[in-house]
This record gives structure tokens, C-alpha cells and sequence, in this order.
């Protein structure tokens, strides 16, 4: 195969794998995953809550 | 380093210096930029000492304020974030130590090496080849701390900041050896092994995905963790985050050429470079609408947390210079803008209201949380609100300067006689820039008073904890 028909491919090979991570990524099924997913910076709340805060004098 | 303030679980020591190290590197790096700046108004400034000429002054600017500051953020706010959203402590506490101090010495060597005039002529890659093999074992060091912490965590998923700032960890290592290969012929000098328009190429498909990694990928982690945990909501749209992080890490890698049109590069490598630049266009938009739109909801909170208006109005800057860079990539515009003040303008949109600002309300937000208070809880709320006025001004005067100078100058330069002379001399176009360079310095001398506002926060804080802490940690206070 002529390495420039490889080249030609890969503009259309990019753009089906756009679509099939598009796909993937809305597919219904990963909806909890990702809801689970996104709360992950919030894992911490608890200890950042017991954390001193009466340490610091109020400037506000 | 001190215990007192030590977490359960988390290595928050290596994370408290690398913070104290991004104020400390930011206030150097942007003073810097206030001289050269000045230096461009009042060329008598420090010229007769060639250890302080502009050449040389110029990429210790960019080295301290890219590596300095923007990597001392990147590498605090990157183990501060994998460790919480993995619930896991840092892969290793040597490699921990090893990339903390062995950044630190990169950065004061190029301190030392640039005045004295050695330099590999590569921009945003200067450094001669002993710092660059140090650069490299540091970076390597830092891939396999940070990797190792995701893979030992605990639960199933990676949160995207992670992706972000594992895709900037990997592309910068590849970047950085790929554009820093040399032949070394002597201990401070050495020959890019690449020549003519091919060398041209690889520094700037290096000097491009810099920007695209080193200054976006990174700081687009920060934006992922930072801006939902300071809103206290999750991120607008987990699924457009995945679809942003796959479209933006797989274009832009592709933009570099826009750096060379008009130049020895062949044509069909610059319209190549120009439509993927355009195309680039559309992921970083979503991922900015993605930031913004977390707010939804939410906005009232902009009123009364200046570091949250920070974390929003870098994204806004995010916005308006990803719209920028794309319309200087098309060849016609480029014509006008190339070689111009145009371009810095741009470059200093992303570095000042982008990437700066987005690492000073990260630093906001995480700096109390090292020192065992509430996260966001710095000494003084009010100060981060006019430091927040200060960069906001500082970045508009220098960025509105810019452009004044830039299409200014493009013009002149192409303007024409009725006979085919030129209309203007260069010198000309120089000396009509000159009000637009004073407006600058003042400009980057507004932002960087900000910067020394937040210096006295940020000892202000850490006095406060260390205060009410018996075991104090005055020691690690300072750290540098």
C-alpha cells in the first residue's frame, strides 16, 4: 500500500474516532459512572469541614 | 520539614513549598518582566552591564515566570489534587523531595546561566544541555510519582483533572527531549542536531505544545478541581470534560507551524498549521464554557469570593485569547500581526489573565487547606479582593497596549508609496511605539504589585497558622 493512502485515511480515521468517543461518552449506561466521577473533588469535604477554623481571626 | 500541620493521609509538605515557591518564582519572574519592559522605554536602563541587557534578561523572564511560576503551580496544585481525588497519599516521598528541589535548582541555574549569556537560542527552551538532562530526570521523576499515586487509588475512577495533568506530565516529557536533542561540544555549548527549516519546525512544534500543555492541559487540571471544589458544585458537564480533554490533547499538537508562515517552512505545512489552529477553536471553548457554566446557579457567590471571581475571570481570558490565537493562525491576519507587539499582547492575555490568574485563586483556595484551615480561608479576604482588581487592570492595560502597538506597527511596516517605497523607516514604527511600551510597564507594574500584595498574604497566613499551632512550624515557613 502506498504510504499516502495511509495518510488519506487518517483524516477520516480521526474523525470516526470523534464520533465513537461521542458515542461512548453519552451512552446512557456510563450516566452513573461519571456522576460518581464528577463528586471526586468532593471526597474531602468532611475532614475540610473539622478542619480549625477558628485558628484564623476573622478579617473579612 | 515540620509535622504540625501534616495530614492523616496526604503529603502536604512537598505541596506547601512548591505554593510558597509559586508566589516566590511569580514575584521574580513578573519583576523581571517590569524591567525588560522598561528597558524597551528607557533603552539607557542597566545597558552598559551585559550581564543585564535585555537579550539576556528576556528568556530569564520567561523561564521564571513559565518554569518558575507557572511549574512550581502546576507541580503543588498536581499533587495536591491526585492526592485528594485518589484518597491516596503520593506514590513516594524521595521522588517527592527529589522533584521539589531538583525543579528548584533548574530554575536558579537558569538564573545564573542566562545573565552569563549561555543559551541554546531556542525559545521557551534556552537552557544548555547539562540543566535539560536535569530537567529531564526531574520530569521523569515526577511521571512516576504522579502515576504511581493514580494507580495505587482507591477507588474506580479518574477524575479528569487527573487526565489533564497526566496528559501535560507525558507530552512535555516528549516535547522536552524531542526539541532538546543535541550535540553537546563543550560543557555550556552544544548544536541542535536538527538544521534549517526542519530545526524550525521541531522548536516550534515544541514551542507551540508549551503553550498547549505546559500553560493549557495543566492549568486546565487546575481549572477541573479548583473551580467546582471553590463553587461547591461538580463541574457543569462531566461528559463534555471527556469530550474536551480527547479533542483538545489530539489537535493541538498539530498548530505549531502557525508559528512559521511566511517563513522557509513549506506552504502546505502553514495551511495545515492554520486550519488545525482553527479547529482548536472548538475544544478550548467547550472546555471554557464547561468552567464558566459550573457557576450556573451559582453566580451570586461571585460577589462576595474574589477567589472564585479570579477562578472565572481567567477563564474568561482562557476564552478570549483561544479566540485570539486562532484568528492570528489564519495566514492573512498573520501577515499583519507577525513580528509585531500583537503577538506578545496575546501571549501575555494567556499568561496574565489565563494561566496566572487561574493559579492564583488555586493557591487562594489551597493554601489555607495546607496549613490546616478551611480551604479559601487566607489572612485577608479583602486583600484578594484588590489583588483580584490589580491583575484584572494590570493584564487589561498591558493587553490593550499591545494591540495598539501591534496593529499599529503592522500597518506601518506594509504601508506603501504610490511609487512601491516604503512609507515609514522601521526606526519610525519604533518610535511610535513608545507610548504604547509605557502604557505596558505600567500595566505589568500593576499586576506585579498585586503579586506582593499576595506575598504578604500568603506570610500573613502561614504566621497565623504557625501562631496557633504549638508545635510551630516556623521553619517550614520558608522554605526556599
Amino acid at each position: 500500500m502506498d504510504i499516502n493512502t495511509l495518510r488519506a485515511f487518517a483524516t477520516p480515521l480521526a474523525f470516526i474516532a470523534f464520533i465513537a468517543i461521542g458515542v461512548w461518552t453519552f451512552s446512557k449506561s456510563r450516566k452513573k459512572g461519571f456522576d460518581e466521577a464528577a463528586n471526586l473533588p468532593f471526597a474531602d469535604d468532611d475532614f475540610d469541614n473539622q478542619s480549625k477554623d477558628s485558628q484564623a481571626e476573622d478579617h473579612k | 520539614m515540620s509535622t504540625a500541620f501534616d495530614h492523616p493521609t496526604y503529603n502536604y509538605s512537598v505541596v506547601r513549598a512548591f505554593t510558597i515557591m509559586t508566589v516566590v518564582w511569580g514575584v521574580v519572574g513578573m519583576a523581571i518582566g517590569v524591567l525588560i519592559a522598561s528597558q524597551l522605554v528607557w533603552p539607557g536602563l542597566l545597558a552598559d552591564i551585559p550581564y543585564l541587557h535585555f537579550g539576556r534578561l528576556r528568556p530569564l523572564h520567561t523561564n521564571a515566570v513559565i518554569f518558575g511560576f507557572g511549574g512550581s503551580a502546576l507541580f503543588a496544585t498536581s499533587y495536591y489534587v491526585v492526592q485528594r481525588t485518589t484518597q491516596t497519599r503520593l506514590f513516594s516521598e524521595v521522588l517527592s523531595g527529589f522533584t521539589f528541589w531538583g525543579w528548584q535548582i533548574i530554575i536558579v541555574a537558569a538564573a545564573i546561566t542566562l545573565p552569563l549569556g549561555y543559551t541554546q537560542t531556542k525559545e521557551y527552551a534556552e537552557l544548555e544541555w547539562p540543566i535539560d538532562i536535569l530537567i529531564t530526570l526531574v520530569w521523569v521523576a515526577y511521571a512516576i510519582n504522579f502515576f504511581g499515586t493514580i494507580a495505587k487509588r482507591k477507588m474506580k475512577h479518574i477524575y479528569v483533572a487527573n487526565w489533564f495533568y497526566g496528559a501535560f506530565i507525558i507530552t512535555v516529557a516528549v516535547l522536552h527531549i524531542g526539541n532538546s536533542a543535541v550535540i553537546p561540544v563543550s560543557a555550556f555549548k552544544s548544536y541542535s542536531v536538527y538544521s534549517g527549516a526542519a530545526d524550525a519546525m521541531v522548536q516550534w512544534w515544541y514551542g507551540h505544545n508549551a503553550v498547549g500543555f505546559f500553560l493549557t492541559a495543566g492549568f486546565l487540571g487546575m481549572m477541573y478541581y479548583f473551580v467546582p471544589k471553590q463553587t461547591g458544585r461538580p463541574v457543569f458537564s462531566y461528559r463534555l470534560s471527556i469530550v474536551h480533554f480527547w479533542a483538545l490533547i489530539s489537535l493541538y499538537i498539530w498548530a505549531g507551524p502557525h508559528h512559521l508562515h511566511y517563513t522557509a517552512l513549506p506552504n502546505w505545512t502553514q495551511s495545515l498549521g492554520m486550519v488545525m489552529s482553527l479547529i482548536l477553536l472548538a475544544p478550548s471553548w467547550g472546555g471554557m464554557i464547561n468552567g464558566v457554566m459550573t457557576l450556573s446557579g451559582a453566580w451570586h457567590k461571585l460577589r462576595h469570593d474574589p477567589i472564585l471571581r479570579f477562578l472565572v475571570v481567567s477563564l474568561s481570558f482562557y476564552g478570549m485569547s483561544t479566540f485570539e490565537g486562532p484568528m492570528m493562525s489564519i495566514k492573512t491576519v498573520n501577515a499583519l500581526s507577525h513580528y509585531t507587539d500583537w503577538t506578545i499582547g496575546h501571549v501575555h492575555a494567556g499568561a496574565l489573565g489565563w494561566v496566572a490568574m487561574v493559579s492564583i485563586g488555586a493557591v487562594y483556595h489551597m493554601l489555607p487547606a495546607l496549613y490546616g484551615m478551611k480551604p479559601g480561608q487566607m489572612y485577608s479576604t479583602r486583600l484578594i479582593n484588590t489583588h483580584f482588581w490589580l491583575a484584572t487592570i494590570g493584564t487589561v492595560l498591558y493587553i490593550a497596549s499591545m494591540w495598539v502597538n501591534g496593529i499599529m506597527q503592522g500597518l506601518m511596516w506594509r504601508a506603501f508609496n504610490d511609487d512601491g517605497s516604503l512609507t515609514y523607516t522601521f526606526v519610525e514604527a519604533v518610535d511610535a511605539s513608545y507610548p504604547g511600551w509605557f502604557v505596558r510597564v505600567l500595566g505589568g507594574a500593576v499586576f506585579l504589585l498585586g503579586m506582593l500584595l499576595m506575598s504578604y498574604n500568603t506570610y500573613m497566613t502561614v504566621r497565623q497558622a504557625s501562631k496557633s499551632e504549638p508545635n510551630s512550624l516556623k521553619t517550614d515557613a520558608q522554605p526556599a
